[in-house]
């Protein structure tokens, strides 16, 4: 499903990513872990397409697709889906204008029929349901005075609603209490099919007690340095990153 | 005046001397009040002349160049029978109104000049009433837009001769709201001075919208000056709609006056125009009197915005809030100069101003003044100004979920915008702004043929964007 060869990345002139390597088959989840400043949130941004890095070398393909020629929101139409580590907040728009939109732009994109607004709303009110969001965020302002938790949740019923074929969750653990941790784990789990694949990076292990990777994946200084099963994880958690370097 | 560039202070001298070539004309059988009023407001204009970058408050607004130009000033009423109704029809759904129609200044329903209805309420042509109504007109007419204020004011003083007078008797709530429509249809460039005067009684209630309208797409003039008499108690909702054609430069000058316990709250929304400035002046009277004035702007092309605020707390307990927005595309350019004066004796004052500016293009321009005068001690004031780009991060944000650039920037030009709609109480009004509003950003909104709420027709356009709340 995505295949990163030799990914060379900069970002004003200093190399983030130096020849990062990953394969990602349909119904995996792989977790990328490593310290602050090895290039995860970069690898994350690059495959959503952020502006502001600059490929030097190497390629990402996504379904035999070449990732990198393709813009923001096609990606997103072609089912890649990021959770931000910082959800932004947008005033004034609401978040049913916000998935209405994107609702109907990726089922348009799709050449699927626009949903109706009243299956708009079961669909809204079915996916609040899966990550225990409360009725009053729907209604409210893009993350607009969220809490952290309630802004990571938002992340999930945003992906939820998306129904993506490839999750990419950016730290989507920090800043959360355990229950909060549950309840994004559990929103992970019940979306998982054999098709779709997520990439969960995360700092910490204590997530993936809850999202049980196939493949761990350690980061630093922008490479690749070890890959594993889950074991990998406990072996980190226990041990840090320095035994590694 | 010759279509060669002109300086303003010849410019002023053609336009006084005009004056006193039609001088008997322009007074007709006006009360001798009037024509004296005539008198002193050239002579001040003599002194004056126009408005320019010589004084701060018209800076950044340069009306000369709109006024050098041939234009046919119409003098005296055109007698030719028009029917106003088939030229100009004004709907918007389940929002019923009294209408009253001025074309090219002039008083436009010739059947019914000047009517006084059942429930005590005087409405119709200005010119009318100086004939029936003189004790009246002449105890509020000139009060609170002197003509000493500057010389636009000065020179529509001396030149108007018609308008929209409504008067309001005491404790009378008005339920249907009056919509005032000047329009301007003609085949040559045209000078206008509209002129109008609104006296409120004690607790009497009004809702007014006013829209500024171009039927031909012919260069216009229009210098308008409205008196607001706001007694004690009264409260007047004030709605502008300006969409007009790129030739037209337009001066609004609204004067409102407000006693003790009265409450106003202005909307001026400028939707497309060449050159708008719209002045608004309140004195804030009487104790616990409030004054909400809010302005949206979405402006692109070379299109000229310019809104001026002087908001004057003259006694104490009294409230202001003034709040502009406005969006500028390509080379447009929007003024926002808000004066706050709170005199020596207002204590307790509460004013409030802000302006916020989105910034489309590197070329598009903002300029914005607060300006605030204090000389009582105990005052709550704040103001605020900011001129931003769509910040970045959204954009990313949105179009991560699958949305367009187009939409994403949409998205967020109208949350931006809807701050200012959400704020109109009259919720088809509201429903038909944001329409339009809508259309306006996503550069669809035309300058209708008909009234600028006129947009039934055009409801079949889809959009991409459901803007419903769902």
């Amino acid at each position: 499903m995505l295949q990163i060869k030799d990914l060379v990345v900069s970002v004003e002139g200093k190399t983030i990513l130096q020849g990062v390597n990953l394969e990602v088959s349909p119904g995996e989840v792989h977790a990328v872990m490593g310290p602050n400043g090895s290039g995860k949130s970069t690898l994350a941004n690059i495959i959503a397409g952020k502006e502001g890095y600059e490929v030097v070398s190497g390629s990402i393909h996504y379904q035999g697709k070449n990732l990198l020629d393709m813009d923001v929101e096609d990606r997103a139409r072609e089912g890649i889906f990021m959770g931000f580590q910082y959800p932004v907040e947008i005033p004034g728009v609401s978040m049913n204008n916000f998935m209405r939109t994107a609702i109907d732009e990726i089922r348009k994109y799709r050449g699927e029929k626009p949903l109706s607004a009243k299956e708009f709303l079961a669909l809204m009110n079915k996916k609040k349901k899966l990550v225990g969001l409360k009725e009053s965020l729907a209604g409210r302002a893009v993350n607009e005075g969220f809490s952290g938790g309630e802004k990571k949740k938002n992340e999930i019923f945003q992906m939820a609603l998306l129904e993506p074929v490839l999750a990419i969750l950016d730290e989507t653990d920090s800043g959360l209490d355990i229950d909060a941790l549950k309840i994004v784990a559990n929103g992970v789990n019940a979306l998982k099919t054999k098709n779709t694949s997520t990439i969960v990076i995360t700092h910490y292990q204590r997530l993936l007690d809850y999202i049980v990777p196939d493949r761990v994946h350690v980061l630093s200084d922008g490479q690749i340095i070890k890959s594993g099963n889950k074991e990998l994880a406990l072996e980190l958690e226990e041990k840090g990153y320095g035994w590694l370097e | 005046m010759s279509n060669s560039h002109h300086s303003p202070h010849t410019l002023s001298a053609a336009l006084a001397e005009r004056f006193t070539d039609n001088r008997k004309v322009i007074n007709d059988k006006d009360p001798v009040f009037v024509e004296k009023l005539r008198a002193r407001a050239i002579e001040l204009f003599r002194q004056q002349g126009l408005p320019g970058s010589h004084l701060e408050r018209w800076r950044n607004t340069d009306i000369t160049q709109s006024l050098d130009a041939s234009y046919y000033h119409e003098l005296k009423r055109n007698t030719e029978k028009i029917n106003i109704d088939e030229i100009f029809q004004c709907k918007v759904d389940n929002f019923e109104t009294f209408l009253v129609s001025q074309l090219n200044g002039w008083f436009a329903h010739q059947d019914h000049l000047l009517r006084e209805l059942d429930n005590g309420v005087i409405v119709g042509s200005l010119r009318e009433a100086f004939r029936q109504y003189p004790g009246l007109i002449k105890k509020h007419y000139g009060t609170y837009a002197p003509p000493e204020d500057h010389g636009l004011t000065a020179l529509n003083t001396a030149f108007a001769q018609d308008g929209v007078f409504i008067y309001v008797p005491d404790s009378l709530e008005v339920k249907i709201p009056i919509q005032m429509v000047s329009l301007v249809r003609t085949s040559n460039p045209v000078l206008l001075f509209p002129r109008n005067l609104v006296v409120m009684e004690k607790n009497s209630s009004l809702t007014m919208v006013h829209c500024d309208d171009s039927i031909e797409k012919e260069t216009s003039f229009s210098g308008s000056v409205s008196e607001f008499f706001l007694d004690e108690g009264a409260r007047l909702d004030y709605y502008k709609l300006q969409n007009k054609d790129d030739h037209s430069a337009v001066v609004n000058s609204s004067y409102f006056h407000q006693e003790a316990g009265s409450a106003l709250s202005t909307h001026t929304i400028s939707l497309n125009g060449g050159i708008l400035r719209n002045e608004t002046r309140v004195t804030l009277n009487g104790e616990n009197a409030r004054a909400d004035v809010l302005g949206l702007y979405l402006m692109d092309r070379s299109q000229h915005v310019d809104n001026y605020v002087f908001m004057d707390h003259a006694s104490p307990n009294c409230y202001s809030n003034e709040q502009f927005k406005g969006i500028l595309d390509d080379r447009a350019k929007a003024v926002f100069n808000g004066h706050i004066l709170v005199r020596k004796d207002a204590q307790s004052t509460e004013a409030f101003q802000s302006n916020k500016n989105i910034q489309l293009t590197d070329e598009a321009r903002v300029v914005t003044q607060p300006f605030l005068e204090i000389y009582a001690d105990d005052v709550k004031c704040s103001h605020g100004a900011t001129v931003g780009q769509l910040d970045p991060l959204a954009m990313f944000y949105l179009r991560s979920r699958g949305i367009c650039h187009r939409n994403a920037r949409m998205l967020m030009m109208y949350a931006f915008a809807a701050e200012m709609v959400n704020q109109i109480s009259i919720h088809a009004l509201k429903e038909q702004i944001d329409h339009m509003v809508v259309k306006r950003l996503k550069g669809e909104l035309s300058i209708c043929d008909q009234c600028v709420l006129h947009c039934k027709d055009e409801r079949q356009v889809s959009f991409e964007i459901d803007m419903n709340k769902v």
